[in-house]
């Protein structure tokens, strides 16, 4: 048994040897490669989890925690396979499926990689949400995601493309999903992924980076103003001859400004505008330039809303920096499939602001829990139209409110024209609530009506008193 | 994936698999001897700037309307031109590129060369070093075709042979083919190779033929991948009679390909290190 034993580790030893000698011509170690210390080993799953750690899943706040399993019965070319049950929407334990993988201990290094593979099917034709790697719930720096990848019920092989391997020296978050049950009427579908891994493919056309999707908007924004950069693209063509869009965090680019001392480009993907005038944003990515471009004006001083001045205790806020706010589930929903309303919010100086573009209707939301307002009589809104008003202007705020049940049994409208607004500045809109059921208000959607053809505003201080 | 509980026995005889396994795909197959023609006649490296020897080299224009086949026989969409637009050559690699845009009456622009009556041969070795481009309805192809007796002989009659073509959709194959009497345009003798881990848009590959009599040897890089004889083609071999002379071009769309689409874009790039052409 001892003599065996010894045996086979002088073979693997052997082996190891022999493997390092001859593979040697086929990948090239770099000799002075930094974080030699980081494992590359590139599976994460071939018929149980590859070196991961014993405490390496996480799921998203709010889904199911126990949709995945490994199962025995089912597998690539063989036995074993990771397998997800995404939940019915009713499911109380979650109404979807989602979670990091992330290695335990110290990152890997898979900069000798270009793509995270996997065999994968579905216990239906589906579309899975989002897929990809470099989310670990710390800094998420390498996020890349695809999304609405086609499964059928039928193993096939899935590619998801690394944007730029040389940055993932020291990676922890080898993979992610998210699934739900949007396309499948809220009910549940279960899919399997088998030999999860990082590899080197021969076969993966070369990237071709984007930002703004590839366009070159033009953009305003205000002295001391801060934003955030766009999520770049980068678009492989897979060897099938098929094009794979990757969703790619901004950490990935290499960013320039045009003029950095109008418009200064901070590490964590923001932007700053330092001074007035006009500068272009572009950016490459490993060595190629984006497609794309913002060019970004940079206008006068920005005027804040005016600081609330009221008791905090007779105040219910949903939207400010001087109150404490209610939980809100959302600023903007971004409801399907009507809705056209894109959110571009700012801080200037720790001062937050709702900006809304592209505007139709929007809503903000607030019912876990709803609250009552029953010893309130008005709400406060301060709004802010850039530009010129829109003569047209006939802009709707609806009040809802919700029963036990979460059933609506209210709604106040309150309509606005052109003249409650002068173009730049901020207009305190007053609305004395005359709901009789206000115990469960839960959500305020603002609408353009009869054509109105507002754009662009910007909201703060949203609360009730 | 499999049993993890492997005997020691096993381990062994894997061990010395792998390492087969492992030699094998390091090392050219020395075995294999496709080059029997190995005096070299033709050696174009294009390694003068800008310039095409025209010497050895005709630039083909138009759109095949002049030839009498409009469209090139295939319903192709591109005018061929030769404008440094299209051809040119640059760093010591000849560069054909597909443009979108309106010229005289097409669509799209590219660049056709030959060597019709100033290199002909019959039998020998030709390949070409090769980057291919990439996207749908782009139709690269290296070919020889058959001299036509001053015009009075007619394709098919006269022979052709495809030692590459790609279809820009599909990165990872090529094919080569033979067309002749009997066996011409779709239903050509011919054979697809498939590349397991490299791309033709992304790399650099051979692309040759080794054509004696009542053969040809079809390779990519070092792998032999078909032999086409007399026993294979379903008419006439006329392959043994007659001088064939070299085509390289950039097709846009068209029967083979299918058309562009708005995922393609444009410009296109082909790139030719070389050509070479071997006797005995």
């Amino acid at each position: 048994m001892k003599n065996k034993k010894f045996n086979f580790t002088k073979l693997i030893l052997l082996s190891v040897a022999i493997s390092t000698a001859v593979v040697s011509c086929e990948r090239d170690l770099s000799e002075d490669a930094v974080f030699a210390t980081n494992s590359n080993t590139g599976e994460i799953f071939t018929d149980a989890p590859v070196e991961l750690g014993s405490d390496f899943y996480f799921p998203f706040l709010g889904s199911k925690p126990t949709a995945w399993s490994i199962d025995n019965n089912e597998g690539y070319e063989s036995s074993a396979s990771m397998r997800i049950d995404v939940p019915n929407a009713n499911d109380p334990e979650g109404n979807y499926a989602g979670a990091i993988f992330r290695v335990e201990g110290q990152g890997r290094d898979l900069s000798g990689y270009n793509a995270l593979t996997f065999w994968g099917k579905a216990s239906q034709g589906v579309n899975i949400g989002e897929l990809g790697f470099g989310l670990d719930f710390i800094e998420d720096k390498y996020q890349t995601t695809i999304s609405n990848t086609s499964f059928g019920t039928s193993w096939t092989k899935y590619i998801i493309p690394i944007p730029d391997a040389s940055k993932l020296f020291d990676e922890r978050g080898l993979f992610w999903y998210s699934a739900g049950t949007q396309e499948t009427g809220g009910f549940g579908y279960t899919f399997w992924i088998d030999d999860l891994k990082f590899e080197n493919l021969g076969t993966l056309g070369n990237p071709r980076p984007e930002i703004y999707n590839g366009e070159d908007p033009i953009s305003q924004a205000f002295l001391g103003n801060s934003g955030v950069l766009d999520t770049p693209r980068v678009v492989f063509n897979l060897p099938s001859g098929m094009n794979q869009t990757v969703s790619a965090s901004p950490s990935y680019f290499d960013w320039s400004s045009s003029e950095p001392t109008i418009v200064e480009i901070r590490d964590s993907g923001t932007i700053q505008m330092l001074s007035s005038g006009t500068s272009v944003i572009t950016a490459t990515m490993a060595g190629v330039q984006a497609t794309g471009s913002v060019t970004i004006e940079v206008v006068g001083e920005f005027v804040f809303a005016p600081t609330p001045t009221r008791d905090p205790a007779d105040v219910i806020s949903i939207f400010s920096d001087v109150y404490d706010d209610v939980p809100v589930e959302f600023y903007n929903g971004y409801w399907q499939p009507f809705q056209t309303t894109l959110s571009d919010d700012f801080a200037i100086n720790g001062d937050n602001i709702l900006n809304y573009t592209n505007f139709n209707f929007v809503g903000n939301q607030f019912r876990e829990p709803t609250i009552d307002i029953t010893e309130n009589s008005n709400l406060h809104i301060n709004m802010l139209i850039p530009g010129e008003i829109p003569p047209n202007l006939d802009f709707l705020i609806s009040i809802i409110n919700f029963d036990g049940d979460g059933v609506e049994n209210g709604r106040q409208q309150v309509f606005f024209n052109s003249s409650d607004f002068e173009a730049d500045t901020w207009s305190t809109l007053e609305i004395p609530i005359t709901l009789s059921n206000k115990d469960g208000l839960g959500l305020l959607i603002y609408e353009n009506v009869n054509g109105s053809s507002l754009s662009n505003f910007y909201l703060d201080n949203i609360y009730f008193y | 994936m499999k049993d993890n509980n492997i005997r020691i026995k096993d381990f062994k005889a894997i061990i010395i698999f792998i390492y087969v396994l492992l030699m094998s795909s390091c090392n050219t197959d020395e075995t294999q001897t496709v080059a029997t023609f190995d005096n070299l006649v033709i050696n174009e490296e294009f390694s003068t700037d800008g310039n095409l020897d025209s010497s050895l080299w005709n630039i083909e224009t138009g759109d095949g309307t002049a030839q009498g086949i409009p469209g090139w026989g295939n319903n192709e969409l591109e005018y061929y031109t030769d404008r440094t637009e299209n051809l040119s050559v640059e760093n010591g690699y000849l560069l054909i590129t597909a443009r979108q845009e309106s010229f005289n009456g097409s669509s799209y622009t590219s660049a056709r060369i030959q060597t019709k009556n100033k290199f002909q041969t019959q039998f020998g070795r030709f390949e070409a070093r090769m980057r291919l481009p990439n996207g749908q309805g782009m139709w690269p192809a290296f070919w020889l075709l058959g001299d036509d007796n001053n015009g009075t002989e007619i394709w098919p009659n006269i022979g052709e042979i495809d030692i590459m073509e790609n279809r820009g959709q599909q990165p990872t194959t090529i094919s080569g083919a033979v067309h002749g009497p009997g066996y011409s345009g779709g239903n050509s003798i011919n054979k697809e190779f498939n590349f397991s881990d490299s791309r033709v848009d992304t790399d650099f590959h051979v692309y040759g033929v080794e054509w004696g009599e009542n053969y040809i040897n079809y390779y990519v890089d070092d792998v032999l991948y078909n032999q086409i004889t007399p026993e294979d083609v379903t008419g006439e071999w006329v392959f043994n009679d007659r001088s064939f002379y070299i085509i390289i071009n950039l097709a846009v769309g068209g029967d083979f390909v299918g058309n562009p689409n708005s995922e393609t874009l444009f410009p296109q790039t082909m790139l030719i290190d070389y050509v070479k052409v071997y006797q005995q």
